[in-house]
């Protein structure tokens, strides 16, 4: 609905976003496209030449592959399950009429403000240190040894922390999903003859189904690349490589570009088939 | 001045033709009703006169200007919205000097027509509220101020009273039909209510489809709809169509009866039938009568107060002067 | 209607949700009470909670500490360079996208977001390779570039979003009226944007503040904000939990209180208007 002249403003002015974000990832994509079939050593020799397939076929037969797939899957699926289960019931309890439901909806979203490194170490530190650790006083308070969080139990610890920085976004969403959902639903089950339990199970669970979907897509996507939290306390170390840390590590640490590269197209991939779901979401609620 | 002049426009969007060439002229200080079903391009029309919209061909002018390719803003027209359209974050004050603003009128001036406005609108206290702290009616009477102080060659008015209940929608009707008295301003007005256009316009341009289907004052429409479609469409309740035997006794394909027009009677009346329901608003009662064998259902005005009810058996007789015949293709045969 | 809830259930309620949000808030609680202790007290056995003797000291000694404020202005070029930078190439692209749609603006809306959606590490070494040859490695320009075009996607997208909701009448009204173009943006869209505008600008600051995968690879001593400031802590020889703590609540309150201004937005923001 526009004029011809207004249209081509438009054009002009979508420009330079759209040209620097085709640059953003143009420019890089290609980059590690072509890299990922050469032997490149920056510090021993630098470009060696292409070697086809070898870096896709190394990365994927390392001894190191497989267990970053399934420490990548462990953390995203228990952060998931973690954060949605609670989430969903949080956002049930914030939504009772109560006192002070202000407050404690800004206490509940906080941790999602803390910068990564700054959770990480506090949690490391102040938390889960064997010795001067806040869980350590308790376990010695309760008469048990106290456990090295980081190492003897270093998976459920990385998740215990992501979770705490991604409840506050789940339940902060389920919560607006939840306070969408029309009251005369429910009255309508009610006069239908629900129980609380069925009204939950069969309208509010249904009505919290998209939101849910979106958490769980969002999440991955950003639970597939966490870096600073596995950087500041165990970086990598007691299995708790990901996949995200073995490119970094492979790029980086050993700088084996191809090697790296080749890791980097497996999660640009991996990433990829995540988006297209959570596109399709996005995507149909443009059409409304 | 505004006397309006359409030449073949037309309107394409993609490869859709929403209104193929199409002519009209819309004489100075006339009150004109575009008035068709949703989705008939009567909106799409009025958008092409404001410019908000290109004409995919022809030519628009105004006062025999070609205005074709005019921007909105130098047609010289006003344009209230369907929605208001108020500036939600300047005071009505605000609101109604913005055009003036933007024209450069002078302080003083804009004063002296915004307080004038306001007068004939009932807005005078209202002047330092915003928007978002005014009814439904009192907005839209904002945005018929803004459109007045601009004293434009015509209004343009786009279903404006279609979000306001029945009770005031009557009053708003009553106050542009005097504002059009007073001002004797072109206004062209848009809507899908044949009650609205019958009742307010000089002319009538019933659209379908993007195609004009006939041009005329109401009493014309009324008496001599052109085809099928105008007989359908205008005047309330609509008027009964009936085919086959009962029309080719007329000579004619289809032929129609206006409620109105079909009396009542003791017996031996033309047709019979039994009554369905029956609506009683006290100066008349609507029947709606089926058995027939003419139509699905008929309806019929009776005046005042009439007591036959559900299933009753009822003779009709139609004025047969007032029988309008259509041919296989739907237009009127004189 | 709602109905008339019994007290006892509001009191129950009120005492859950009270006792799982402080369950919640209690590590930034706790990191904010330390570093009012002294390094002794912050590690007592058993640890003290409120009656201890609350000190300033260790934020003198952070604020002492020469770099540390060159952390926090570097934290604050880099998140409001970007964010700022950001604004001023999105709002003609989110305007334009809102008001004058086509056929295609689904389609772009969505490529964007997918921008997003590569991940950081696949392209690490391209951009860091980029940035040596360009010199921007280690630079608060560099990083600026970088995490605006990180988060043009997500501005884009929530202004879009505000956009979509003025009224197109409105501006088809101020057109009418025979406002220019400027004049459409400058008296009728920026005041009707404005608080769209505000909350993104919120947000994005946020984000680019914390984000910590490029200010962590792309940066050494130079242009390090506050993420590599604290991530340096990390190591054992620095590690002093008051100190830490000090540096850690400097490092989040504003943020925070940022944030508590801007929860509201975050759903839309985050979620793409996929959840209202």
């Amino acid at each position: 609905m526009a004029t011809q002249s207004s249209r081509s403003a438009a054009r002009l002015m979508m420009a330079p976003a759209v040209i620097l974000l085709l640059g953003w990832m143009l420019v890089p994509l290609v980059m590690t496209l072509l890299f990922s079939f050469k032997k490149y050593l920056p510090l021993r020799g630098g470009d060696l030449g292409w070697v086809g397939f070898e870096n896709y076929v190394r990365f994927v037969t390392s001894s190191a592959f497989w267990p970053s797939v399934s420490a990548t899957l462990i953390i995203v699926g228990g952060v998931l399950i973690i954060t949605v289960g609670l989430g969903v019931l949080l956002a049930i309890l914030l939504n009772q009429p109560m006192w002070g439901q202000g407050i404690v909806r800004i206490l509940v979203i906080s941790p999602f403000f803390v910068m990564p490194t700054v959770s990480a170490l506090v949690w490391k530190n102040m938390f889960m240190d064997p010795v001067n650790g806040l869980f350590a006083h308790i376990w010695k308070f309760f008469g048990a040894a106290p456990i090295e969080w980081l190492s003897q139990a270093s998976m459920q610890s990385i998740i215990l922390i992501v979770s705490w920085q991604w409840l506050p976004f789940a339940t902060l969403i389920l919560l607006t999903a939840i306070q969408s959902l029309d009251r005369e639903q429910l009255e309508a089950a009610e006069m239908d003859g629900a129980a609380p339990l069925q009204r939950f199970g069969y309208v509010t669970l249904p009505h919290l189904g998209r939101a849910i979907t979106v958490v769980v897509l969002i999440q991955t996507i950003f639970l597939l690349g966490i870096f600073a939290e596995i950087f500041v306390t165990t970086q990598g170390s007691f299995g708790t490589r990901t996949l995200t840390y073995l490119i970094y590590q492979r790029v980086l640490e050993s700088q084996n570009v191809g090697l790296g590269s080749a890791g980097g197209v497996y999660a640009i991939i991996l990433a990829n088939i995540i988006a297209i779901f959570l596109m399709r979401m996005v995507g149909k609620n443009l059409d409304q | 001045m505004g006397r309006i002049t359409l030449d073949k426009v037309s309107k394409r969007f993609g490869d859709v033709e929403v209104i193929p060439p199409l002519d009209l002229t819309i004489e100075d200080g006339d009150f004109t009703v575009f008035v068709g079903p949703s989705g008939c391009g009567k909106s799409t029309l009025l958008r092409l006169i404001a410019g908000l919209e290109d004409t995919s061909g022809g030519q628009i002018r105004i006062d025999s200007q070609d205005a074709t390719h005019v921007p909105p803003a130098k047609r010289g027209l006003a344009m209230v919205f369907q929605s208001y359209a108020l500036y939600p974050h300047m005071s009505v004050r605000k609101n109604i000097a913005f055009p003036m603003k933007m024209a450069g009128v002078s302080e003083d001036e804009q004063n002296r027509r915004i307080d004038a406005a306001a007068k004939a609108l009932n807005l005078t206290d209202y002047l330092d509220r915003r928007p978002g702290q005014l009814s439904g009616g009192q907005r839209q009477r904002v945005a018929i101020g803004r459109a007045i102080v601009r004293e434009p060659a015509a209004f343009l008015f786009d279903e404006p009273l279609s979000n306001l209940d029945a009770a005031l929608r009557v009053g708003m009707r009553l106050e542009i039909s005097e504002l059009h008295k007073r001002l004797r301003t072109t206004m062209i007005y848009v809507t899908h209510d044949q009650v609205e256009a019958m009742t307010m316009a000089d002319k009538i341009v019933v659209l379908r489809a993007g195609h004009i289907e006939q041009v005329g004052s109401p009493l014309e429409l009324y008496r001599a709809p052109r085809n099928t479609f105008v007989a359908g469409f205008i005047g309330s309740p609509k008027m009964n169509l009936i085919d086959g035997p009962e029309a080719a006794r007329h000579g004619a394909h289809t032929i129609g009866i206006r409620p109105e027009h079909i009396d009542v009677v003791e017996e031996n009346g033309t047709w019979q039938g039994t009554v369905g329901v029956a609506e009683h608003l006290g100066s008349d009662t609507f029947f709606h009568i089926h058995n027939t064998g003419l139509a699905e259902t008929l309806t019929v005005r009776a005046l005042g107060e009439v007591t036959l009810s559900h299933g009753d058996a009822i003779h009709l007789s139609p004025r047969a002067e007032l029988i309008h015949k259509f041919d296989a293709q739907g237009l009127r045969i004189e | 209607m709602a109905r008339a809830v019994t007290s006892r259930r509001k009191i129950i309620n009120t005492a859950a949700a009270w006792t799982v949000g402080l369950l919640i808030f209690f590590p930034i609680l706790w990191t904010i009470l330390t570093s009012f202790k002294t390094e002794a007290t912050a590690i007592a056995d058993p640890p003290v909670f409120i009656g201890f003797d609350w000190t300033l000291e260790n934020y003198a000694t952070v604020l002492e500490r020469s770099d540390y404020a060159r952390f926090l202005w570097n934290s604050i070029i880099i998140a409001g360079g970007s964010t700022i930078l950001g604004i001023l190439v999105a709002v003609p692209a989110a305007w334009s996208m809102a008001f004058v749609p086509s056929k295609r603006t689904k389609d772009i809306l969505l490529w964007m977001l997918s921008t997003k959606m590569l991940p950081a590490v696949g392209v690490l070494y391209p951009i860091y390779l980029i940035f040596i040859k360009l010199g921007l490695l280690d630079s608060r320009t560099g990083l600026v570039i970088v995490l605006m075009l990180m988060n043009l996607p997500i501005i884009v997208w929530m202004l879009y979003t505000y956009f979509r909701e003025i009224p197109g009448e409105i501006l088809e009204a101020a057109r009418m009226d025979g406002a220019s173009l400027k004049e459409e943006i400058l008296y009728v869209l920026t005041p009707m944007a404005v608080p769209g505008i505000a909350s993104t600008l919120l947000l994005n600051f946020i984000l680019a503040w914390n984000e910590a995968f490029w200010t962590l690879n792309l940066t050494a001593a130079k242009a390090a904000p506050l993420t590599a400031f604290i991530a340096s802590y990390s190591s054992p020889e620095g590690l002093f939990y008051a100190k830490l703590s000090a540096a850690s609540t400097m490092a989040i309150v504003p943020i925070l209180i940022l944030g508590w201004f801007s929860q509201k937005q975050l759903v839309s923001g985050l979620t793409f208007g996929a959840v209202k």
